[in-house]
């Protein structure tokens, strides 16, 4: 069937059986799952960039004390003179943020969107070839590390969780007393083993997603997800690791 | 010749659309090994017939892995356990006397059970119809080379182009996404200098017309398995990204015609 550029909705067919509404371009775009997985895909490098500075800010631990708080003072007077202190560190959060909620609301919709497309299940075993358990599990990673970064908020952002030796502005001592903590440190290492697997697909899965594919390069995919996974894992749970073992000392 | 012996089948019967299906379980005493799987059915139902019971429908057509009309789930694999191959290529040489084979039709929303192991798919083909044509001068034959076609480029069009539509898979796919069958018929047009023309609306109409029939896809890459033709996942991710530059650029056009 021929297709018509339409003044309100671009191409359409003759056998398009739902009648696209006219909105706003990018709402449009995001109403395909192919666009959300744009979202999923963008919002998730978002992500990965703030998990890998964040480990790499961390490693300050092992310099001191005073290189630790310093570079957190360094995140708060980010660009200053030209905004005020802390402006641009809560322009990244609230970036951050988004982009959890963008993530959060493309991977609730797209599921619902799967359970439709097969709404009557197999009724015998699937035996999967390709699928991995990184990649069978998302759903799951992405919960635990969704519950872990609220809860790590209250311990070491507000304070609230983190055993009542919490003083604000420094940073060192927090992130010692509360990884100091065994249980904490065994949900802290839990927590950065999930948020590794959900990285181990979904560093490969967005260059599918967003259509990077080029064939002298494909195979580096895989390598750079398993590459970025473990560097950021190891280096986040050599963290209550190092406290644990009394290398990293509290009261320094 | 040898043969496979005491096969146990356990089959998907479904008497309607709207029915409530079940498994029944029929047992084969022997088969040559060179049977195809579909020819194992075809003994089923002689067997069936001579019972005066019902025989199970299935899809079949060319019998030599061409048409893509064969398609079933064997012990949880689309097209069986072999590799590259459609259901009337996998022979029985490639299972063991005393199997027990368990045979489900392809499940998506978008293909519903029409009787026992036959699906429609006609979803597929309102995904191709939205593709609509491409500019081609009708009338005498062109000449040959008339258009200029690098052989790498030729040759990853033709890959694309094997699709034989059979819907493995979005039977595979744990999503029910058709973005390889949808891919494979985009970037096969796509790649060449016969489909620029209407690139860019082929791709946004038939990526859309998908969207209202089928999942989305997760890149676990179940599809690029259990494909008959081995269609690899690149082209997905080609259509991902012609999908963007349509969208913008059906814009920019529509922006001009005002």
């Amino acid at each position: 069937m021929a297709q018509v550029i339409n003044r309100q909705r671009g191409p359409i067919t003759g056998s398009a059986t739902k009648a696209r509404k006219k909105q706003p371009f990018l709402l449009d775009l995001y109403s395909t799952s192919v666009g959300k997985k744009y979202v999923m895909a963008l919002t998730g490098l978002m992500g990965l960039g703030f998990v890998l500075v964040h480990m790499v800010g961390n490693l300050k631990m092992y310099l001191g004390r005073e290189d630790y708080n310093h570079y957190a003072e360094f995140l708060r007077e980010l660009l200053v003179p030209i905004l005020p202190r802390t402006v641009l560190l809560w322009i990244l959060r609230g970036g951050l943020i988004a982009a959890v909620l963008g993530h959060l609301h493309a991977a609730a919709t797209l599921t619902k969107m799967n359970r439709e497309a097969r709404s009557v299940k197999y009724q015998s075993a699937r035996d999967y070839q390709a699928a991995t358990f990184a990649s069978r599990t998302m759903r799951w990673t992405g919960t635990i590390v969704l519950l872990f970064i609220v809860w790590h908020i209250l311990d070491l952002t507000a304070g609230t969780v983190n055993g009542g030796n919490f003083v604000r502005g420094d940073a060192y001592n927090n992130v010692a007393h509360s990884l100091n903590r065994p249980l904490v440190a065994a949900a802290y290492i839990l927590a950065n083993l999930a948020l590794g697997v959900h990285l181990f697909h979904g560093v490969w899965s967005l260059f599918q997603s967003m259509g990077w594919s080029h064939p002298r390069f494909n195979k580096w995919r895989r390598h750079i997800a398993g590459g970025l996974a473990s560097v950021i894992v190891l280096g986040n749970i050599s963290f209550p690791i190092l406290v644990l073992c009394k290398v990293v000392e509290v009261h320094a | 010749m040898s043969h496979i012996k005491n096969i146990t089948l356990k089959i998907w019967r479904q008497d309607g659309p709207s029915a409530q299906g079940r498994f029944e379980t029929y047992k084969v005493d022997s088969v040559t090994d060179e049977a195809s799987f579909l020819e194992l059915l075809d003994v089923v139902n002689e067997n069936l017939l001579n019972d005066g019971k019902e025989p199970i429908t299935f899809d079949s057509d060319c019998r030599e892995g061409i048409c893509g009309t064969c398609g079933l789930m064997i012990n949880g694999q689309s097209h069986g356990p072999e590799k590259s191959t459609a259901t009337c290529q996998l022979h029985m040489r490639k299972f063991t006397s005393g199997d027990v084979i368990t045979v489900e039709p392809f499940r998506a929303s978008a293909f519903p059970i029409l009787k026992d192991l036959m699906v429609d798919r006609s979803a597929f083909d309102r995904i191709v119809e939205s593709g609509g044509f491409i500019t081609a001068p009708t009338g005498g034959a062109p000449d040959a080379n008339l258009i200029p076609i690098p052989k790498p480029v030729a040759d990853a069009a033709m890959d694309s182009a094997e699709c034989i539509g059979c819907g493995a898979c979005v039977a595979a796919c744990p999503n029910g996404a058709a973005h390889l069958f949808t891919a494979a018929k985009i970037s096969h047009l796509n790649l060449l200098p016969q489909g620029q023309a209407e690139r860019y609306k082929r791709t946004e109409a038939m990526v859309e017309t998908m969207n209202e029939h089928f999942g989305s896809c997760t890149n676990h890459g179940e599809c690029e398995q259990a494909c008959p033709k081995s269609i690899s996942i690149d082209v997905i991710a080609i259509m991902h990204k012609d999908y963007r530059k349509s969208k913008l650029k059906n814009r920019k056009e529509l922006a001009r015609n005002k």
